[in-house]
């Protein structure tokens, strides 16, 4: 199989959570990117983060399906992690230049702007979820984020029947449009 | 139309398991009804949200234990930078600190140190004095919070008699080391008893007692005790911020007990600056429990609270760990401690945090 197609499949692995991809993207450009965290002044738990961070950068671009590899996954990765690190050590005030200046990165302003938004959308998320209160909380994350099923939830909620727990359940769900809404209106 | 009906409904159109009839029907009101059109378009978005929240959350989870893995096998390092590399690591990091401290640090200690060396035979003396008294003061008024065991606890088979103190502990290494405080092996007679949360007893022996930080390291020396493989907690290496959000687990009773409140000071009694002041309830029985942040990294152990005040309670910071394993590694070198290191709590609910981590918190029982 060529390279481009293997990456095509490891993106493709990406979006649909298979851990066995995002392991293989790991061994392929973790330690890269780690020695040039280490290079530029930084400690292996900044490159833990940074390349957590550039991961679900990629996750975003591939659940999106407007991946176009027009550069091999290690080139846009490195250039996600270097334009992060920069990021974080001008907020630290610790930059004072790269210690390499070969800079062969490609321009990735736009999926970063991009993820930015997607970050501030998911705290507003988590923040709503965080306001609304028991059950509401558990209930909505049994359905929405571990995917039990209304019967299994009823059970495990105390409900009578599965359509008693979905009544509560769309309850909840006007709740948090209610304060998801207030906030993302609040931010924008 | 009622609001949540049509909540129902956008939700099974948005599945598509909304019947054709139905479906002709529903976009149908869209068209004509322009505010029940703003509200399916609103209802969308949010179910949109939900979905890549819930996406981004598992995948996150997936990223952690990956992560968690991949350290294992060493293709992640850990921090551990050591001699030449460590000091041209801190020097590329802090050089331009330095050069600016430096200049300072010249013309500080030039206009100073005549008046420096003129007093500081005088000043240490009496602070010296100073520090022995406080420290008796003190010391009183601090509660250690071992518990004494009413009478009516049932004694266990393995007890030959029923123990007097009960105190709390956990796992660093899978293979049977537990940090507790020193004041708790000090007060216990040999042999004591670690007990996990299914209720096995283990005999334990002490391995390292440090009374400056008040910390112990025990072993578990029974046959019966297994390995545990990856405990899912690391050990923080650095001072939290003041505010942030911790948690504790202990054996105030004779269940595991949890308990939530915050960072309130960077140092403990006294200006100790080994230990933390946290508001979290705690009661005799917490003594060294862990104190977990949000990522379920062990950043503190329980010691002490003060007696006359309220909510006031002082853990050891977790960087006394790893100053207790080099002190270890010194004096003997059959002890061969490994820490966890990467946090698989991370991303995970408090409630499933506090699930996973039960397991390593040990009561640590003797007379």
């Amino acid at each position: 199989m060529s390279n481009l197609a293997q990456e095509k499949l490891l993106l493709e692995g990406l979006a649909v959570n298979d851990r066995q991809a995002i392991e293989a993207i790991y061994r392929d450009n973790y330690p890269m990117v780690q020695a040039f965290i280490l290079n530029n002044s930084g400690n292996t738990d900044e490159a833990r983060d940074i390349f957590q961070e550039a991961m679900i950068v990629l996750f975003e671009k591939a659940v999106s399906g407007h991946f176009e590899l027009n550069c091999q996954l290690k080139t846009y990765i490195y250039s996600v992690c270097r334009r992060l690190w920069l990021k974080r050590l001008q907020q630290m005030q610790r930059f004072a230049g790269w210690a390499d200046n070969m800079d062969d990165s490609v321009p990735v302003d736009e999926d970063l702007e991009i993820h930015e938004k997607h970050h501030s959308d998911f705290i507003l998320m988590e923040n709503a979820m965080n306001k609304i209160g028991e059950p509401c909380k558990s209930l909505l994350d049994a359905y929405y984020m571990q995917k039990k099923h209304m019967q299994e939830i009823a059970q495990e909620f105390g409900y009578t029947n599965a359509d008693n727990a979905k009544t509560q359940k769309y309850k909840c769900l006007m709740r948090l449009k209610k304060i998801f809404f207030a906030q993302y209106k609040n931010g924008q | 139309m009622d609001e949540v009906l049509l909540l129902e409904a956008v939700e099974r159109y948005l599945k598509g398991e909304m019947p054709a009839q139905e479906k002709i029907f529903f976009e149908e009101l869209r068209k004509t009804k322009p505010e029940v059109d703003q509200l399916v378009v609103e209802h969308t978005f949010l179910f949109h949200e939900l979905d890549r929240h819930a996406g981004v959350k598992a995948y996150k989870h997936s990223l952690y234990e990956v992560e968690t893995k991949l350290t294992e096998e060493g293709i992640i390092s850990k921090q551990q930078l050591q001699g030449k590399a460590k000091i041209v690591f801190l020097w590329k990091k802090y050089k331009r600190n330095i050069a600016v401290a430096a200049s300072i640090a010249g013309i500080m200690s030039i206009t100073t140190a005549g008046l420096i060396i003129a007093y500081t035979q005088k000043v240490n003396e009496s602070n010296k004095e100073d520090l022995i008294g406080k420290w008796e003061n003190t010391n009183t008024k601090i509660d250690k919070l071992t518990d004494k065991i009413q009478t009516s606890t049932t004694a266990t088979p393995t007890f030959t008699t029923t123990p007097d103190y009960r105190a709390t502990g956990f796992l660093i290494d899978g293979k049977g080391y537990l940090v507790t405080n020193a004041h708790v092996v000090n007060r216990l007679k040999t042999p004591f008893y670690v007990v996990n949360n299914k209720g096995d007893y283990f005999n334990a022996e002490t391995v390292y007692t440090d009374n400056n930080s008040d910390l112990a390291i025990l072993k578990i020396n029974d046959t019966s005790f297994k390995t545990i493989p990856n405990l899912p907690y690391s050990i923080r290496k650095n001072d939290l911020d003041l505010a942030e959000e911790i948690y504790t687990l202990g054996f105030p009773r004779n269940v595991i007990v949890y308990g939530e409140g915050y960072l309130s000071a960077k140092s403990g009694n006294d200006g100790d600056s080994t230990a933390y002041q946290l508001t979290v309830a705690v009661n005799p029985g917490n003594s060294g429990a862990p104190v977990l942040n949000k990522n379920g990294e062990v950043v503190g152990i329980i010691t002490s609270k003060e007696k006359n005040a309220d909510g006031v309670v002082y853990a050891a910071k977790s960087m006394n760990i790893y100053k207790l394993l080099e002190a270890i590694k010194k004096t003997s070198d059959t002890q061969n401690i490994k820490l966890p290191y990467n946090s698989g709590l991370r991303g995970l609910d408090r409630s499933q945090q506090v699930k996973k981590m039960e397991e390593y918190v040990f009561m640590v029982l003797g007379n």
